[in-house]
């Protein structure tokens, strides 16, 4: 027997054991997407994780070198697919950064509630995801139901659901319509009630207690370590939110709590996307009380064109924190460089030390929870 | 499973037969869920979609696919200056201009390569004549790839 391991495993190979590799993926249902993991197994216990990527990889990065600012925005949309619209914020307010505008209050409102909005949908997704994924299909068909109202909304303001190409520098492509409020209003009312029905549906549920209690514990310093953001790492217990940590847009301004809860098992980031969603549709609440109904909406339009420089900007997205680097080496309306960092990869960078001993159908759970988006890993 | 090391049998045995009641009620709980939408029809959120075509209509700002505003006689707005060609991410636009009689730039072919595109709209915001929207068309699938390419503008630019 050849003692070579394939590429990517670590550990020694015990001599006592007869271990085998299987792939999962790429073309895995529960691997949301087109990732493959390597498993190397002793019996049916995992002992290494390994994954690899770069099966939908389209150089999305080296694309925005030959691409203008304003098309960049566009390319936004593709990365994270589940919150484009808040891909699109990140990009925004680092051009805003080197433009030097600034957005009126009633931009401002627009565009914190269509990211709360857009947390929501994410969240809701991943409500269906981590249902269908323990078995139960209803899940998957609830979560959706409420995701679709929201789209609809997205629709009504962007003009697309999922790829909405929206924020401008200086504010947002269009007005709200003067339906848009009455809708989040009465979508709001409706989730209260809804929400109740999907936490009795799931959280108490004996299936999903067993499987994922004790499941894919991420420990505070492991989740620090990694470079892990959101709610995967609030689940581990570390209380650090962009939205309070350095706050963008008006979240100063805004009453919210940031959840935090301390297992760091799948339990736990199942629980603090439920609060998450409370929270959104607390700010929300908020927002419809306090949107300036007159006003304007964007500043001055002008060509995006960015000094010489080097602009940053951070937000927290539905998955974690996305950064985006712009280096301007022209003044001009095409960049030199841009990089994202986006929050899915090192979360799936710590699958390994999270599976680790546990069974594959537990690997499933981690993976459930964990909320990838893989366009977004591989860009 | 739920792995707990320090406990005792005692306790064990009272774990099990607890969970023996509250697993098959947390269950009954959730099957309620399911139970209350089977049963209440008001909260049927599917659409009889190819029944409903008549009557179904997108919002006004939907991104279908591009076309050019014209009047009723054909005549459009473009002067072929090709903002929108160098504002798409993914050169599904190409603008073929041409002269007229009297010498001037106008638009000969608005040639709108409906494969590439992404509907993002850019071409939209570009435009300073507004003479481009997207459509509200949704139903925009079709069996023959040439279908996909097509030119927009039924007559030449006025200029």
């Amino acid at each position: 027997m050849s003692h070579q391991l394939p590429p990517g495993f670590r550990l020694e190979r015990k001599s006592n054991t007869e271990e085998f590799f299987i792939n999962m993926g790429p073309q895995h249902p529960s691997t949301h997407g087109a990732l493959r993991l390597t498993l190397r197994m002793d019996g049916e216990t995992i002992v290494e994780v390994v994954p690899h990527f770069g099966y939908i990889h389209r150089g999305m990065e080296k694309q925005a070198e030959s691409m203008s600012y304003l098309q960049y925005i566009a390319m936004s949309d593709r990365q994270d697919y589940l919150t484009a619209i808040q891909n699109n914020l990140g990009v925004v307010i680092a051009l805003e950064k080197g433009m030097n505008v600034g957005v009126p209050l009633r931009g401002e409102y627009i565009r914190v509630m269509l990211q709360e909005l857009g947390r929501i949908a994410s969240h809701l997704v991943f409500y269906g995801c981590f249902g269908g994924d323990l078995g139960g299909q209803t899940c998957l068909l609830f979560g959706f139901k409420e995701r679709e109202m929201i789209h609809d909304m997205l629709e009504e303001v962007t003009g697309s659901r999922l790829t909405t190409n929206f924020f401008r520098p200086g504010g947002s492509r269009y007005d709200v319509p003067d339906t848009f409020i009455p809708r989040v209003k009465a979508f709001l009312d409706h989730m209260e009630d809804t929400m109740k029905d999907y936490e009795r549906f799931l959280s108490k549920n004996i299936i999903v207690l067993e499987r994922s209690i004790g499941i894919g514990v991420l420990s505070k310093e492991d989740a620090i370590a990694y470079g892990c953001s959101g709610p995967v790492l609030r689940a581990s217990g570390v209380n650090f939110d962009v939205r309070r940590a350095n706050p963008y847009s008006i979240y100063d301004q805004l009453d919210f709590d940031v959840p935090v809860f301390h297992n760091g098992d799948c339990y736990d980031r199942y629980q603090i996307r439920i609060a998450e969603i409370h929270e959104s549709m607390k700010i929300l609440r908020q927002c419809v009380e306090k949107f300036p109904t007159e006003g304007p909406w964007r500043s001055k339009e002008k060509p995006v064109r960015l000094p010489v420089g080097r602009y940053y900007s951070e937000i927290e997205t539905a998955k974690g924190l996305y950064a985006t680097y712009v280096v301007a080496a022209t003044t001009g309306e095409k960049p030199y460089r841009i990089h994202t960092r986006g929050p899915s990869f090192p979360h799936i960078g710590a699958i390994n030390k999270m599976a680790q001993g546990h069974k594959i159908s537990d690997l499933v759970t981690i993976m459930a929870t964990l909320d990838p988006v893989i366009p977004e890993i591989d860009r | 499973m739920i792995m707990e090391k320090n406990i005792s049998t005692i306790q064990y045995i009272k774990r099990y037969f607890k969970r023996c009641i509250t697993g098959p009620w947390s269950l009954i709980c959730g099957l309620s869920v399911t139970l209350k939408y089977f049963f209440n029809p008001k909260r049927i959120v599917t659409e009889q979609y190819p029944e409903n075509r008549k009557t179904l209509r997108m919002h006004d700002r939907y991104r279908g696919r591009l076309e050019m505003i014209e009047d009723a006689d054909g005549n459009n707005h473009c002067t072929a200056c090709g903002m929108c060609e160098r504002a798409c991410p993914n050169a599904s636009i190409n603008v073929l201009a041409t002269k007229n009689i009297a010498g001037k730039k106008v638009l000969g072919r608005y040639v709108y390569h409906f494969a590439s595109c992404t509907q993002c709209g850019l071409c939209v915001e570009a435009c300073p004549f507004g003479a481009i929207q997207m459509s509200p068309a949704f139903e925009v699938a079709t069996t023959d790839p040439n279908d996909l390419e097509m030119i927009l503008n039924k007559k030449e630019g006025q200029g």
